[in-house]
């Protein structure tokens, strides 16, 4: 499942090892070089497009993602009707079912990366912070969680608790968190023994005081360079969940839930793929190049 | 583990062995999904009836046209009062391994689809026998009680509880099929494993590899075997329809047992005359639950029924043009009236149902400013969440606000099982061609009623049926049944099924019928 | 060495065993049940069958039972299968599974690792991008939407290649499922390879080579590649057990026996001890290709030492 394993493994190898970028936050530099690299560029406008039309586009289009047209079943694209995508099956509008799926698709990827970033980083920054034996207990278990197949404990989850959405979230996002808390482990270990970390504790404050008020602030950058990183990734897992006919309950929907319907008329309506498929794509893409250039922004050797 | 790995390795040497046999005629059928058993007493789907139909035969047997015409017995014979039936077996049956076919395998298979220990979750279908339904719960410990017995090697007596018109039909099912009782005996559960298994139908498993395919054989030991033209069939296991479409159009599959809607117009524009559609004897309804307010007034049920636009469902959502239903029991039943009894308003036009559809869920309390808010729940398909997700925007228009909720089969129907639900999808095909097999799915003692609708007329009526042997007299009492049921709204009838198959132009001897059976008995392939 | 893997599987005991637990309760907390049937069976009936399978036991009980045989070597009956064992549809799917997943495997290795090379030497010029957006295309599109389209190019309409099926296990028929399977391996492992091999480039001791002027090909033969390849090798475990369960899907579309297959359809019809015995394998199989993937990594790169 996943989706840019190179950036993520070359990642998380530098975050572990604490060298890379220890401390420092998205700066002004690395954003330059970010907004230099041109694919990228390109790319954060793309996804700021998607993002506004999938959050705002449902609100001015003349159809809902509901309500079917009787007039209008399995529709071509056509400009006089209104359906620029053309209708489904059930006379609804493609075009704002696309636009209503994507917005889905956002929303699981935006909270299952929450999900996998709030547990990764809590129990990453515990086990980098106390360290000594119950760093080598947390990191044996997160080894050994690696070995699981997590896939099928979602299918698990979501034969057991129904097509629920915020179950889609979570189950995700707990997959997601294991490389996550290695990096943070990483990044804490040599957090820890920074000047300012040792002044915390001069001044008597509390382990779990120290953990999220100045552990995790400094944990900022790699995290979210890592978290771009993941929403691909998400967004495929719920794709092929959607396919397996455990995605979100109608009259929502999905793009992997589209894109699924889709696939099995291609041949006979091809708009119902089509439209759906290249949300996806341009989607995945710009996340993609922007992840590629969050990388070399920050990538010491790069430069 | 060395014996366990080894055994892998020679089961797939095995079964990638089954290469192609060049002279044989093969007829390659799409299946769905995996057979649970072998074990005619053991299977309860179509899927499996395909395989194990072709591999058993009881004392009657359908036809090309799934009619009941004579199978391992070649005559028989029914008492006056209709309690007693006198079966002849044919001369010489024999089973796949050369024993005698006897009425003895009979009754010893009788008995054991009905003893608790074998756990059979169709035997009920053979109820009507005397004694079966207290020895198959456990009443009756004493097998022989049961109302089946062999009078002598090829003569058969089997009584019944009561006189039950449909009966000879039930026979042709698979819960009366018997099963060789040497063998049975000898190797136990495992009598239905690859390398035991006997039969006395046509064909004989030779292979099977869950998750893909059972392959079966002629067995030379058929009394009709000179005229078997099809040397092997393979039933593919495959869920996914629109695939197995694909491997139809490459010359994969001669038979697909279902196929994807949308496909429905391009394959009679660029396959024309393959896909066969026809009747079907069963049901497409929706059960609302009348044990609970709001559903509990039938004024509402009777809104919610009228405002589905049955003519756009068949035509325009599925595409494949099932007809519209109005009456509880299917048109063409047997042992039944000429036409089924339809709702009153069922002629009216659609903008006059809805206005009255309307009025009636006004004077229940209900309206734009009181909307009613109802939970449907269907099972994960493809085509029943287009009919939910068409119907829910018909009742929009009432002011009724539907929440969707699809669960997999098995949670669907467990819930359905428990009452938990307000308005759910359901269907039935008819087991036997009879029409109290549909209308006692409304019957107040009997599970399958999901909606908890109770009407005692209703009720008293079907008891009645059950005990007149007049079949006239009988079909007015289950008339008059449905037109209780249908007058309350007691659920709603949705459409009549249709089955969906396509057939490759090689293939003869495949004739549409309501009970959907083809038996591959009588097909034939040219190449 | 041995030491070690032995440590390591044993270490893996207790935490296999917790997630056989949570999975087995999980699985008895889900709603429906193995029985609950299109049509309702009689309850004398229904009886009959939980009787039979001891379901009609208290839950603790039924765990302890389960747990015993499993201890046994005995991963008990199939509901939906009913003539055969959990344990002989596992031995019955685990060839197909191991043909499929294995020849996936070496052909994302091979073409992962040649279009990473390709890449990575002609980084940023035509070649670079001709191969990347190539392989991207295995990422960007999901195997249920590129199974289909293959089978309709391949299979319906050139009639290259059957559409579906076992056949007899030959290439032909192994052709598309296995494509499918590796895309999205093959773009992995040559994104990986790229970044790695282009970092190796970098390294001081290539540049000390090359002033020895040794020629370019041997520059890379030689001293590049096997360092670069160590970050593929710590993906090919995961990549293993993605494999694995990946191929559920390919499983279903081609209609292929499998243990993903068995995995899904035992979920849906709550054939519990066909989901138990299947995540079990899973399990056990993952944990192997871990341990074996470890012990290579420890081969390949002097500078880990097992501990």
């Amino acid at each position: 499942m996943i989706f840019s394993t190179e950036k993520r493994k070359a990642l998380a190898a530098a975050f572990e090892k604490g060298d890379a970028v220890a401390g420092r936050s998205l700066t002004a530099d690395a954003w330059r070089r970010l907004l230099r690299n041109r694919a990228a560029f390109v790319s954060l406008w793309v996804l700021g497009a998607l993002i506004l039309l999938a959050l705002f586009g449902p609100f001015i289009l003349p159809y809902d993602h509901e309500t079917p047209d009787w007039a209008a079943f399995r529709a071509p694209p056509s400009i006089e009707s209104g359906h620029y995508f053309g209708t489904d099956q059930n006379g609804r509008d493609v075009l704002a079912r696309t636009l209503f799926g994507t917005r889905i698709s956002l929303l699981v990827a935006v909270i299952a990366t929450a999900v996998s970033v709030i547990i990764g980083v809590l129990y990453g920054a515990t086990a980098g912070y106390i360290g000594g034996r119950l760093d080598a207990v947390m990191m044996r278990f997160v080894d050994i969680m690696y070995a699981l197949p997590y896939i099928l404990f979602v299918i698990l989850l979501m034969v057991i608790f129904g097509r629920n959405v915020i179950l889609l979230f979570i189950g995700i996002g707990a997959v997601e968190w294991l490389t996550m808390a290695r990096i943070v482990r990483g990044q804490t270990l040599s957090l820890r023994e920074r000047e300012f970390i040792e002044a915390a504790r001069a001044a008597g404050q509390t382990t779990a005081r120290i953990i999220t008020r100045h552990i995790t602030p400094n944990l900022i950058g790699p995290v979210i360079i890592y978290a771009t990183l993941t929403v691909p990734e998400i967004i495929i897992t719920e794709s092929f969940l959607s396919y397996l006919g455990f995605g979100v309950q109608e009259p929502l929907t999905s793009l992997g839930t589209l894109i699924s319907e889709g696939a099995d008329v291609m041949e006979v309506m091809p708009w119902l793929l089509f439209f759906p498929a290249l949300f996806l794509v341009l989607f995945l893409l710009s996340l993609s190049f922007i992840g590629d250039g969050l990388r070399d922004a920050f990538d010491p050797k790069d430069r | 583990m060395k014996k366990f790995l080894l055994s892998a390795f020679a089961v797939a040497a095995f079964t990638l062995s089954g290469a192609l046999n060049a002279q044989a005629v093969t007829l390659h059928v799409h299946n769905e999904s995996d057979p649970a058993s072998l074990d005619p007493h053991k299977v309860s789907g179509d899927w499996e009836n395909r395989i194990v139909g072709d591999m058993f035969e009881g004392l009657l047997t359908e036809d090309v046209d799934a009619k009941p015409v004579p199978g391992q017995a070649k005559s028989w014979e029914i008492s006056d009062d209709g309690l007693t039936y006198t079966f002849h077996l044919r001369d010489g049956i024999k089973w796949s391994d050369g024993a005698p076919v006897t009425a003895d395998d009979f009754v010893f298979a009788f008995r054991r689809i009905m003893d608790p220990a074998t756990a059979s979750s169709y035997a009920y279908l053979q109820y009507p026998i005397k004694n079966a339904e207290p020895i198959n719960s456990g009443e009756v410990k004493d097998l022989t009680q049961l109302g089946v017995e062999a009078v002598d090697e090829t003569t058969l007596k089997i009584t019944l509880e009561s006189p039950t018109p449909y009966f000879l039909g039930a026979l042709t099912h698979y819960t009366a099929y018997p099963v060789p009782k040497h063998v049975v005996e000898d190797k136990g559960a495992d009598w239905i494993k690859i390398e035991n298994i006997v039969t006395n139908g046509p064909y004989k498993a030779i292979e099977w590899v869950p998750g893909s395919h059972v392959k079966t054989e002629k067995n030379p030991e058929y009394y009709d075997f000179d005229n078997l033209k099809i040397d092997n069939v393979v039933f593919y296991v495959l869920e996914d329809a629109s695939a197995a479409l694909k491997r139809y159009r490459a010359g994969e599959f001669d038979i697909l047992t279902e196929f994807p809607s949308d496909q429905y117009q391009w394959l009679q524009e660029n396959h024309p005359g393959e896909a066969r559609v026809a009747p079907f004897a069963g049901l497409y309804y929706y059960v609302m639950n009348s044990s609970k307010p709001p559903l509990d007034d039938a004024r509402i049920r009777q809104a919610l029924s009228m405002a589905i636009n049955r003519e756009v469902i068949g035509p325009q959502i599925l595409g494949t043009g099932e007809p519209a239903a109005y009456s509880w029991v299917p048109p063409g039943m047997n042992n039944y009236v000429d036409t089924p009894y339809n709702a009153e308003w069922a002629d009216l036009d659609y903008s006059a149902k809805v206005e009255k559809a309307k009025e009636l869920i006004a004077e229940a309390g209900y309206g734009p400013d009181k909307p009613l808010e109802i939970q449907l729940r269907y099972n994960t398909n493809e085509n029943h969440k287009r009919i939910a997700v068409a119907i829910s925007a018909m009742w929009k228009v009432l002011g009724v606000n539907i929440t969707l909720f699809n669960a997999e089969t098995k949670v669907h129907y467990a819930e359905l099982k428990k009452g938990q639900l307000e308005i759910a999808r359901a269907g039935w095909l008819a087991d036997y061609n009879d029409p109290v097999n549909l209308l006692q799915l409304l019957r107040s003692d009997i599970g399958d009623n999901y909606g908890r609708w109770k009407s005692e007329e209703f009720d008293a009526l079907l008891a009645e049926a059950k005990t007149t042997q007049d079949l006239k007299a009988r079909a007015e009492l289950l008339y008059k049944a449905e037109k209780v049921a249908i007058d309350d709204s007691a659920a709603a009838p949705i459409y009549y099924y249709l089955s969906r198959n396509v057939v490759s132009p090689k293939i003869s001897g495949f004739n549409s019928n309501t009970f959907d059976i083809h038996r591959t008995r009588w097909m034939s392939k040219s190449e | 060495m041995l030491g070690f893997a032995i440590r390591r599987l044993l270490s893996t005991i207790p935490v296999l065993f917790i997630a056989l637990t949570i999975c087995f309760f999980i699985l008895r907390l889900a709603p429906g049940g193995p029985f609950d049937e299109e049509r309702s069976l009689p309850e004398n009936v229904l009886a009959n069958l939980q009787a039979h399978y001891h379901l009609d036991k208290p839950l603790i009980e039924q765990y302890f039972r389960y747990i015993g045989s499993v201890v046994r070597g005995d991963l008990g009956p199939s509901f939906t299968t009913e003539d055969f064992t959990v344990a002989e549809l596992i031995a019955l799917g685990l060839p197909y599974t191991l043909i499929l997943g294995g020849s996936a495997f070496i052909l994302a290795i091979l073409f992962g690792v040649a279009s990473g090379i390709i890449s990575g030497l002609y980084q940023n010029r035509s070649a670079d991008y001709v191969t990347s957006a190539t392989v991207m295309t295995g990422l960007i599109i999901p195997s249920f939407l590129m199974a289909p389209i293959l089978q309709l190019v391949f299979g319906v309409q050139l009639e290259w290649l059957p559409v579906g099926g076992w056949g007899d296990g030959s290439i032909a028929y192994l052709t598309l499922p296995v494509i499918v399977l590796s895309l999205t391996h093959i773009a992995r492992i040559s994104r990986l390879m790229r970044g790695s091999l282009i970092e190796t480039m970098s390294a001081n001791y290539i540049r000390t080579a090359r002033s020895k002027g040794i020629g370019e090909k041997l520059v890379v033969l030689r001293h590049a590649i096997k360092p670069a390849l160590l970050p593929v090798l710590s993906y090919l475990g995961p990549a293993a057990g993605y494999l694995l369960t990946g191929s559920l899907v390919v499983e279903t579309i081609f209609g292929l026996p499998g243990i993903g297959r068995y995995f899904i359809n035992a979920a849906l019809s709550r054939d519990y001890g066909m989901v138990l015995g299947t995540v079990i394998f899973y399990m056990v199989v993952i944990v192997i290709l871990n341990l074996l993937v470890d012990l290579a990594y420890a081969y390949l790169d002097p500078k880990v030492r097992v501990r």
